[in-house]
């Protein structure tokens, strides 16, 4: 008779399991998503259902060539929440094959190369995205301003065929983001008072449109860290690598650069400070070492926008930490218990 | 006054699933038919058993002494006969067998004869430490350390004396009852130790799950002060309920702040820490002279018809309490020795209770929910927000999967207290403790294997170089004989070389011609046939060679 011998704890909660927490991190992008739906169209909701379906499409088969079981991976999760993070960062008027072609080759570059779940020393999803951003710079940048340019009937054409209806002309109505926007401005030597004032796009502190989405991602990771889904080390890092760089240049010259508050509720650094930074299995786990993770992507998100080639660089801030997130682990770590200090 | 606390890191707050069995009075289990004694109950080297076959032995009788400094002797927990000094299953995870006495009982309870120490300040601490040694007294909060050892503070200093009364995990009450149903035993006990240990501050640390309990131990403090102005000064503390706040090291950084160093002890911070029971344990052994041969052990779950903490002798084997205590044998789930977090489960039912079993936790089949299949770390760090010892439980994990024993030592692997708060809140449900369990065993059997194979090499080259010396030894000797020698034969060829170059000398000194006879008496004939002999023999001389012959040449 063969039994199992298991080792203590035998008490096991039942509460918590790896597909709790993805799909809790996905309820907390909800508001935010909703938001995005509201100000820029119907494009994310077929980005989110494409990205989706082949996230779990691409997991199932590689899962099958790597001779694993499907039933327990598939449903843990984390496929889901990979396609719903690229999809946000996708542009909403985009056709069908740009998010399941990022999406299939974030799973399989990003994640499956490496072993799987647990595995990946780089985030998936930004891993899809820089591939897109790269090899599609054109379809990566169609943009659209804040309230319906396109209504659903011709975004749904350009979904399925890459081309809008004859009436529209994409060029006329795709427009750059707020970051990009004053990136060329700065380019073209004005201020950014001057890009700002009448520009329908700005809002108050950021772009119309995104300061809210960004609000609303800001309060569901807030409500993540306050349920100890995620650590508050990571995010805290983030806004603290970009605001303080940010006041501090901005405090030097404010039509050059822009306001802390600008910086932080634009572009995807709060989705990156509390969504994708915060991807457990490519960042470090020691809890200083989350702190200066954050810092360090906060900064190269500053550094990449102010002086780097693209209008927003969450992606690569992540991507370039990532590659640092074992030796932070390696050389900040805890001081245990009995060791040293403690009197 | 509320005494100031210091919160150890991480923890968790678990469902106590005490009120079960700490609501009834604890009760006495009816004594078995058969004991079955293990001599290794304790933590150090096992006692050798002093007894045979055959031999009657009376209830508190020794039947094995303690072998070395950090060692226990067991007593006969009945009286009868002993049936036999054999290898018998414990209760121990491997389910492996080990030497144990077995008594028959014969029922009659008779018991040796003990002696009573009446006033134990008038002792001297190493007199009483022997006592409680000769007790057979070893921690009873589930650990076995010798009790005796622990009372002996080795020349420093203790600043405080701490008794364990939070018993932090899930299922076990034994030592909230013992507070309730007995508090002025045990701070009559902690006097003792107080006493041997020439302490300072006396501390009991009770969780706040245990009101009644704390009442209790508070009223008889107050109680005995009026007598004894020590007791008076016994501070009774209430720490917060948290898993595992009643580990040694979590106990008394909540009571004093300290952090006892790594590899270290509690008397290295001043502090010495025992169970409540082991302080009621030595006040029997001092106050009546009874040695160990009993303890408290809750039996619970829900498989158990009546949960409740029985006190039971030691060596009763484990299937004949629970025998009609569980409601249904069909449906349990399986027996675990020990709480929910650190216990293990009991494969033979025949195993006897000894000294560190406190509990018996009988769940029935549904009630523990089986673990899922482990996932892959997804490395979220909950394990390492609730670890106890601060350490990082994740990277333990992958270096002791990865067998890399080095990178896991870096990790500080062995200050892990193998509490089971990582692994009860991994989302991945990885069996965590097993792992450090592995590398902890595996690190230990390398470094057996490394000091035999030092001793080894060690004996091999002293080998080689006495070898080497009896070698050099001998040809030492050898060459000195030969000198020797050679020196004698010398010595022979030169005196014998000088004698003859004496005699040449004086031959030619005189002119001495070698001549057969004196001329002078020889007629003229035979004097011509001489001087005709000389001549010749001047001749032959010339040619020496071609004679051979001898005559001519005379001797």
């Amino acid at each position: 008779m063969f039994e199992l011998v298991r080792s203590s704890p035998h008490f096991h909660p039942g509460r918590s399991s790896v597909r709790r927490v993805m799909l809790t991190v996905c309820a907390a992008l909800i508001p935010g998503t909703l938001a995005h739906l509201w100000y820029f169209g119907p494009g994310i909701a077929f980005n989110l259902a494409a990205a989706v379906a082949a996230a779990l499409a691409t997991e199932a088969v590689l899962l099958r060539l790597r001779h694993r079981s499907v039933a327990p991976f598939l449903g843990d999760g984390s496929a889901v929440l990979t396609a719903w993070l690229l999809a946000l960062a996708l542009p909403p008027l985009a056709p069908w094959w740009l998010p399941m072609l990022g999406t299939a080759l974030g799973m399989a570059l990003g994640k499956h190369l490496y072993g799987g779940l647990g595995h990946n020393p780089f985030n998936p999803a930004m891993v899809g995205y820089v591939i897109l951003l790269v090899s599609f710079p054109r379809e990566m940048t169609a943009w659209l301003p804040p309230s319906g340019a396109v209504d659903l009937g011709a975004h749904w054409q350009f979904f399925l065929t890459g081309s809008l209806p004859a009436a529209a002309d994409l060029d006329a109505v795709t427009r750059a983001t707020p970051l990009d926007q004053i990136k060329t401005a700065l380019g073209q030597n004005r201020t950014i008072p001057e890009v700002w004032q009448g520009n329908p796009i700005f809002g108050d502190l950021a772009g119309i449109g995104w300061e809210w989405v960004n609000t609303l991602f800001l309060l569901g990771g807030l409500w993540l860290v306050f349920r100890r889904t995620i650590p508050w080390q990571t995010p805290a890092g983030v806004i603290l690598g970009v605001g303080i760089p940010a006041l501090i240049f901005y405090a030097l010259d404010p039509g050059a650069y822009g306001s802390p508050a600008f910086h932080i509720l634009s572009g995807a650094t709060i989705l990156g400070a509390f969504f994708i930074a915060t991807d457990p299995v490519s960042a470090p786990s020691a809890p200083r070492a989350r702190l200066w993770y954050g810092i360090g992507i906060g900064a190269f998100i500053y550094i990449i926008r102010t002086w780097g080639g693209y209008p927003d660089g969450v992606a690569f801030a992540v991507l370039l930490m990532n590659t640092a997130a074992p030796t932070l682990d390696y050389y900040i770590q805890p001081r245990t218990f009995g060791h040293g200090g403690g009197q | 006054m509320t005494a100031r606390l210091w919160r150890f890191p991480g923890g968790l707050e678990l469902p106590g699933h005490k009120t079960e069995s700490c609501e009834r009075e604890s009760g006495t289990a009816t004594l078995p038919a058969e004991v079955v004694l293990p001599l290794q109950q304790h933590i150090g080297a096992p006692a050798e058993a002093e007894v045979e076959p055959g031999q009657y032995v009376r209830t508190g009788e020794r039947i094995a002494r303690a072998r070395d400094f950090v060692s226990a002797p067991v007593h006969a927990s009945v009286s009868g006969t002993v049936q036999a000094v054999e290898d018998r299953p414990i209760a121990h995870p491997s389910g492996l067998s080990a030497p144990c006495v077995v008594i028959a009982s014969d029922g009659t309870d008779s018991w040796t004869e003990l002696t009573p120490t009446p006033d134990y300040t008038a002792e001297a601490a190493s007199d009483l430490r022997n006592r409680i040694r000769e007790a057979g007294i070893v921690g009873l909060g589930g650990a076995g350390f010798p009790s005796a050892v622990k009372l002996n503070p080795g020349g420093r200093p203790v600043e405080t004396l701490i008794l364990n009364g939070a018993e932090c995990e899930p299922y076990i009450t034994c030592d909230d009852r013992l507070m309730q149903e007995e508090p002025a035993r045990i701070l009559r006990g902690m006097l003792i130790m107080r006493h041997a240990l020439q302490a300072q501050r006396c501390i009991i640390g009770v969780e706040d799950n245990k009101p009644a309990a704390i009442a209790a131990l508070t009223a008889a403090r107050d109680e005995l002060a009026g007598t004894d102005p020590a007791a008076a000064a016994v501070e009774i503390t209430t720490v917060p309920t948290r898993y595992p706040a009643g580990g040694e090291k979590q106990l008394i950084y909540t009571l004093t702040g300290k952090e006892v160093p790594s590899d270290g002890l509690p008397i290295q911070v001043g502090v010495v820490c025992h169970n409540v029971g082991t302080a009621t344990a030595v006040e029997r052994a001092i106050s009546e002279g009874r040695p160990l041969v009993d303890r408290l052990v809750t039996v619970t779950g829900s498989a158990v018809a009546e949960p409740r903490v029985w006190r039971v002798r030691l060596g009763t084997p484990v299937g004949d309490l629970l025998e009609e205590r569980v409601r249904d044998w069909g449906e349990i789930g399986e027996i675990i020795v020990g709480g929910p977090m650190m216990g293990f489960r009991l494969f033979h039912h025949e195993a006897p209770v000894a000294k560190t079993s406190n509990c018996l936790l009988v769940p029935a089949a549904e009630e523990l929910t089986p673990a899922p299949d482990p996932m892959p770390c997804i490395r979220c760090g909950a394990c390492q927000e609730v670890c106890p010892a601060r350490l990082l439980p994740q990277q333990l994990y992958w270096h002791a999967r990865d067998k890399d024993f080095d990178k896991v030592q870096d990790y500080n692997l062995f200050d892990c207290i193998e509490c089971g708060c990582c692994a009860y809140v991994c989302p991945s449900h990885l069996p965590l403790v097993q792992y450090y369990r592995f590398a902890k065993t595996e690190i230990w059997a390398a470094e057996r294997e490394k000091k035999k194979s030092d001793i080894a090499r060690a004996r091999y080259e002293f080998r080689n170089e006495r070898l080497e010396r009896e070698k050099a030894e001998k040809a030492a000797r050898q060459a000195e004989k030969k000198k020797q020698v050679n020196k004698g034969d010398d010595q022979k060829k030169a005196a014998i070389e000088a004698a003859r170059k004496r005699a040449q000398q004086k031959k030619e000194e005189q002119g001495v011609q070698p001549k057969n006879t004196d001329e002078s008496e020889l007629t003229e004939e035979q004097q011509r046939k001489v001087a005709e002999a000389e001549a010749r023999r001047g001749e032959g001389t010339g040619e020496e060679t071609d004679t051979g012959d001898t005559a001519g040449k005379g001797e």
